[in-house]
Parts: structure tokens; C-alpha cells; sequence
């Protein structure tokens, strides 16, 4: 698993999985609000228009309304922006579906940075950390289309809330699809220091595990789509096996998963910790990759720290 | 509207409200805390649901073809609860414990707690949306069952509150029936000096409800707008309940300071009085 393969749509992922799931789970309903070409749940509408219900722009009640459908008895997805679904409906979602247990899945595309031109109104960078912090609430952040779809497969199998944080670029595939809630996935073995990444940064980490293996500095790579369920586990073998880990998200390092691997190891097993995500302050408007260079997510940058770690543990001169 | 409804019926109705009330009052003295005021003006609209209007059976809470009731201001709990003790769904015994560490009477609804209930709700603006999404499942499966919300007048200036009445409108969702308990006072007043909401009729009329002005004491009034909302046959009905905040109660009528703050012991014993028991009675 090593070769980016080319971009692929992750939404698209999503949009067909949704279609696959309506043909086999007749109870299976889908929201959305006013988005539904850009979240691609219209290629559910054009297949079950009856179980399909765009609501308008109204997000709040685009997840109480879906509430209601899931203590129905159905299992209803509801999808928007990132910045609506888990920002805009945040108490909706924290008492129509995670207090009252309601089997919902946000399905929330356009997450981070990589919006790109649409500015900082709508560069969601603190999802992870408002719906992890939810009890009940399962989070997954998917790194490229075939995981998305897996994803998209899972959370409806498993009862109960869950956020899908998706984005919005083409990302290059770097995974077989296989995905299991609350597992960790090694895409690149290496006992020198442990990379753990989600979403978009993914693929970037795992150029930088191939460029330090050139001069002879092996890391792993560790995929923690499974945000919550987390694979402690994993994450404390990483940290024993290899003594530092750099996390990479394209999310808020203050909440988000480096929130979580900091906190995870300092009570379990302290290794020195890195954390590359987008610093505490909003995105603006810019070409989307150009925008992740800039607000320090660099594949130069993940180097430098990653070296930064090496030279820490004695590793590298 | 109506006025056919037999007359033991009304005289049923009455006494179990009369009942309510007391349990309500016991609760919340109690519990030191809670909500009176909103909870003894929706008591007659709750009693007419729970006791006559909603297809109900106490023996199959999960009966799938049930009628659903979301409490959408889901503070007047005690009302509720009071209620579906009283209708049989728990011992009435068990109402004391509101509030308390490890009860199922939780503040605010909670069907994890209690599965009586249909919905949690609590934070407000929200229940009114889950009862649209009943709703519209209800339609897809071809169900006869009919979705209440009882929604808060205070409630109402929440926006929420409006992108669901929208959505009810929208679907031409005929078995919807929203009932505005309107007592006109919330936390801090009365609604019309802190944020208006009237013309409250006319405002869901233009937001596609059949809506039906009634006195929300009068039974004969209630079953009446309740029945007329079931025969209603182009989309959802609402019931605009003209109430008395703390009605029952005469030191809580129309007072704010009881919308969320229990009775003293003193004030228990004039409430029970009033409403024809007292604290010393042999409870449940």
C-alpha cells in the first residue's frame, strides 16, 4: 500500500454507497438541506424520491425531523456542510439524536480548509472536537473514497448517532477500502517514529514516510478514520514500538485528534507528541491545497517536525 | 366546534385534571424544584390527550399503531408524568422521586429513562421538529396513527420552532396536530412585553396550519378542536390553547415567579387546599 493512486470523489463514494444501501434496507431515509448536489445525496432523491426529504436550508430541523424518522424505526442519514451540520445544529444534534439515542447518521461533507475559496465562514475546523465530545456520538473521518464508502456501510450496520466528516477536494486513494469502527489501520510499517493522520492530510504523511525511508528512517502510518470508537491500543503500541508520534489533521490540533492522541498517551504511556493541524485561528479564502500550505500543513512542514521527533528520540543527527 | 361531548365524560375529565394538578403540585414540593406554572396550564390539554383523544394502551406502550404525544415543552414533565401514572403506564407512587439522583423522572423528559415517553425534549424548539419527522414516517408506512406536539407560547420565539411548523406545512401533514399551550407568561414575563408573538392564529394560518382558537380549560373545547384536527383532510391542524399559567393554583395564576420555581411548604399546603387534598393525605 504504497503508490497514491489517483484523486477520487469522496462525496461521489458516498452519494452511490447511499443508493447501494436504499436498494437493501427499505426503512433506510435520507435528509438533506439544500445541499443535495454538492453532498451527492441527490443520487438517493433521483432513486427513492419518497424517502428522500430536502428540507431547505433549515439544518437545526433538518436533525430533529430526522430524529423523528430514526425513533420511528428507520435509520435516516442527513447530510450538509460540516460547518452547518455540526456547528449551525450543534444542540440539535446533541439532544434530538445523541440525548435521546436517535439512529442518525450526519453524513457532513466540505469539512476543513479545503473548501478553499469559500472562505473562513465555511472552513469547518472544530467538527471533531464538538461531535466527539457528544456521548453516544460515533465520529469517523475518512481519507479517501473507498473507505468513505466502507464508512458509509458501517455506521448504517452499527444502531445509534454518528458524525462522517467528508471533504470536499478529490483525495488520492490510499487505503484497500477495508474499514472496521474502532480500528486503526497500518498503511506503512516503520519503528522509528508513528505518523497518525486523518482525512485529507493522510496521503501527505505517507509521502513523508516513503521520502524519510529513502535515508534509511522508518515510520509508520497509522489511519485513524475511526475518530470515536479510538483505537487506544494501536495508538500506545505506536507509542511504545516507535517513542514519538506526529498527528496530522486538517481540523484544529486544540479538540481534535491531537487533542486526543496527546491526552491518550500522556495518561497511558507520555512519548514526545507533534501535533500539525490548522493553528487556533479561522481560514480564508484561497485555492484549497495552496490554503493548506500556507496555514502550515506543508508536506515541507510535516518533514521538518517529523525530523524535529527523530532528532528528539536520537534518532537522526 | 363540538359541545356533544356527553357530560360524565366532561366530569370524568375534570376529576382526573383535578388529580393531575395535586400530583403536580406534590411532585414539585417534593423535588424543591421545577417548573408549576407551565405545567398546570397545559394539564387540561394533557388529561383530554392521555384520556380520551390519543390511541392509547397502557398494556403495549410500544404498540406500533399508537398515537405518539411529544411533550415539545418539555419542562411541564410533571404534567406529563402525572399523567401517564394516572392513565396506569407506572405506579403513582413513584412520581415523589422526580427529579431525584437515579429516578426516571428526569426534569425534562427522557424516554431513555422512561420509554413512556415518546420523545426527549427540554431544550426548546426541537420536540415540535421530532414530531414532524413521526409524522412523515407515520405517511411512508401507510399508518392510522395520529403525532400531537404540545408546543410553549415562550417556545414560539424560537426559530426552530418556525422552520418545523414550515416543514408540517410543506408535507401537508394531515395526522399532525400541534397544541400551543398559550399562558402567555415565560421565565421572565409576560410573552407580549419581552418578545410578541402575535398574532399568534394567524401566523401558523400563514404557515399552512388549520388552525382553531379554543379555551384551553374547557374540555367540551378541547375534545372538540382535537377531533376536528383528526377529521381535518388537507394538512396539519393547530389548536392555539388560550391557558392560565399556574391555573388550578390561585397564588400561581398568571405569576412568572412560578414558571420554574417550586412551592414552599406553606404555599403546598394553600395549593392542596385549593385543589381539595392536602399534603397529610395518604399518598399514592
Amino acid at each position: 500500500m504504497t503508490a497514491a493512486k489517483k484523486p477520487e470523489s469522496l462525496r461521489d463514494a458516498y452519494g452511490k454507497a447511499l443508493v447501494e444501501l436504499g436498494e437493501k434496507d427499505p426503512d433506510l431515509v435520507v435528509l438533506d438541506a439544500d445541499l443535495s448536489g454538492s453532498t451527492r445525496t441527490m443520487l438517493f432523491g433521483q432513486k427513492f424520491p419518497d424517502r428522500f426529504f430536502n428540507v431547505g436550508v433549515m439544518e437545526d430541523t433538518m436533525m430533529t425531523i430526522a430524529s423523528g424518522l430514526a425513533l420511528s424505526g428507520r435509520v435516516a442519514f442527513a447530510s450538509t456542510f460540516a460547518v452547518f451540520a455540526a456547528g449551525q445544529a450543534y444542540n440539535y444534534v446533541r439532544q434530538s439524536i445523541c440525548y435521546n439515542r436517535a439512529n442518525v447518521k450526519i453524513v457532513a461533507t466540505h469539512g476543513g480548509l479545503l473548501v478553499g475559496p469559500d472562505g473562513g465562514t465555511h472552513q469547518m475546523i472544530e467538527d471533531i472536537g464538538l461531535m466527539r465530545g457528544l456521548p453516544g456520538m460515533t465520529v469517523v473521518v475518512p481519507a479517501d473514497a473507498p473507505t468513505t464508502r466502507a464508512v458509509t456501510f458501517a455506521v448504517h450496520e452499527r444502531a445509534g448517532p454518528a458524525y462522517v466528516r467528508l471533504t470536499r477536494e478529490n483525495l488520492p486513494t490510499v487505503t484497500d477500502g477495508a474499514f472496521t469502527l474502532g480500528r486503526a489501520s497500518e498503511l506503512h510499517a516503520g519503528s522509528d517514529l508513528t505518523i497518525v493522520a486523518v482525512g485529507a492530510l493522510l496521503a501527505r504523511g505517507l509521502e513523508v514516510a516513503e521520502e524519510l525511508a529513502g535515508v534509511g528512517v522508518s515510520v509508520r502510518v497509522l489511519d485513524f478514520a475511526s475518530v470515536k470508537p479510538f483505537d487506544a491500543p494501536a495508538l500506545l503500541r505506536a507509542a511504545r514500538d516507535t517513542g514519538a508520534i506526529l498527528v496530522l489533521e486538517e481540523h484544529s490540533p486544540l479538540t481534535g485528534v491531537g487533542a486526543l492522541v496527546a491526552s491518550t498517551t500522556s495518561e497511558n504511556y507520555p512519548v514526545p507528541v507533534r501535533r500539525i493541524g490548522v493553528p487556533d485561528v479561522f481560514g480564508e479564502s484561497g485555492e484549497a491545497w495552496a490554503l493548506l500550505d500556507a496555514y502550515g500543513m506543508s508536506k515541507a512542514r510535516i518533514l521538518e517536525e517529523a525530523w524535529e521527533l527523530l532528532k528528539l528520540r536520537g534518532k537522526v543527527q | 366546534m363540538a359541545g356533544d361531548a356527553p357530560a360524565a365524560l366532561i366530569e370524568e375529565l375534570e376529576a382526573r385534571a383535578r388529580t393531575i394538578r395535586q400530583d403536580i403540585v406534590r411532585m414539585l414540593f417534593a423535588a424543591g424544584s421545577g417548573h408549576p406554572g407551565g405545567s398546570l396550564s397545559v394539564t387540561d390539554l394533557v388529561t383530554a390527550l392521555v384520556f380520551h383523544d390519543l390511541r392509547l394502551d397502557p398494556t403495549r406502550p410500544e404498540w406500533p399503531e399508537r398515537d405518539r404525544l411529544i411533550l415539545s415543552k418539555g419542562h411541564a414533565a410533571p404534567a406529563l408524568y402525572a399523567a401517564l401514572a394516572e392513565r396506569g403506564y407506572f405506579p403513582r407512587g413513584e412520581l415523589l422521586s422526580l427529579r431525584q439522583l437515579g429516578s426516571r423522572l428526569q426534569g425534562h423528559v427522557d424516554r431513555n429513562k422512561l420509554p413512556f415517553v415518546e420523545a426527549s425534549t427540554g431544550c426548546l424548539g426541537q420536540g415540535i421538529g421530532i414530531a414532524v419527522g413521526m409524522a412523515l414516517d407515520g405517511r411512508l408506512r401507510g399508518a392510522t396513527s395520529r403525532v400531537v406536539a404540545v408546543l410553549g407560547d415562550g417556545e414560539c420565539q424560537e426559530g426552530s420552532t418556525w422552520e418545523a411548523l414550515m416543514a408540517a406545512g410543506h408535507y401537508r401533514l394531515r395526522n399532525l396536530t400541534v397544541i400551543l399551550d398559550r399562558n402567555g407568561i415565560e421565565t421572565d414575563g409576560p410573552t407580549e412585553s419581552i418578545m410578541g408573538i402575535e398574532p399568534i392564529a394567524e401566523k401558523f394560518r400563514a404557515f399552512r396550519l388549520n388552525t382553531l382558537e379554543i379555551d384551553g380549560h374547557d374540555f367540551r373545547a378541547i375534545l372538540g378542536a382535537l377531533r376536528a384536527a383528526r377529521e381535518f383532510p388537507d394538512g396539519p391542524t393547530a389548536v392555539v390553547a388560550r391557558t392560565v399559567k399556574g391555573k388550578g393554583v390561585s397564588f400561581m395564576e398568571g405569576q412568572h415567579s412560578f414558571h420554574g420555581k417550586a412551592p414552599s411548604r406553606a404555599e403546598t399546603e394553600r395549593a392542596l387546599r385549593e385543589l381539595g387534598t392536602s399534603l397529610e393525605a395518604p399518598f399514592p
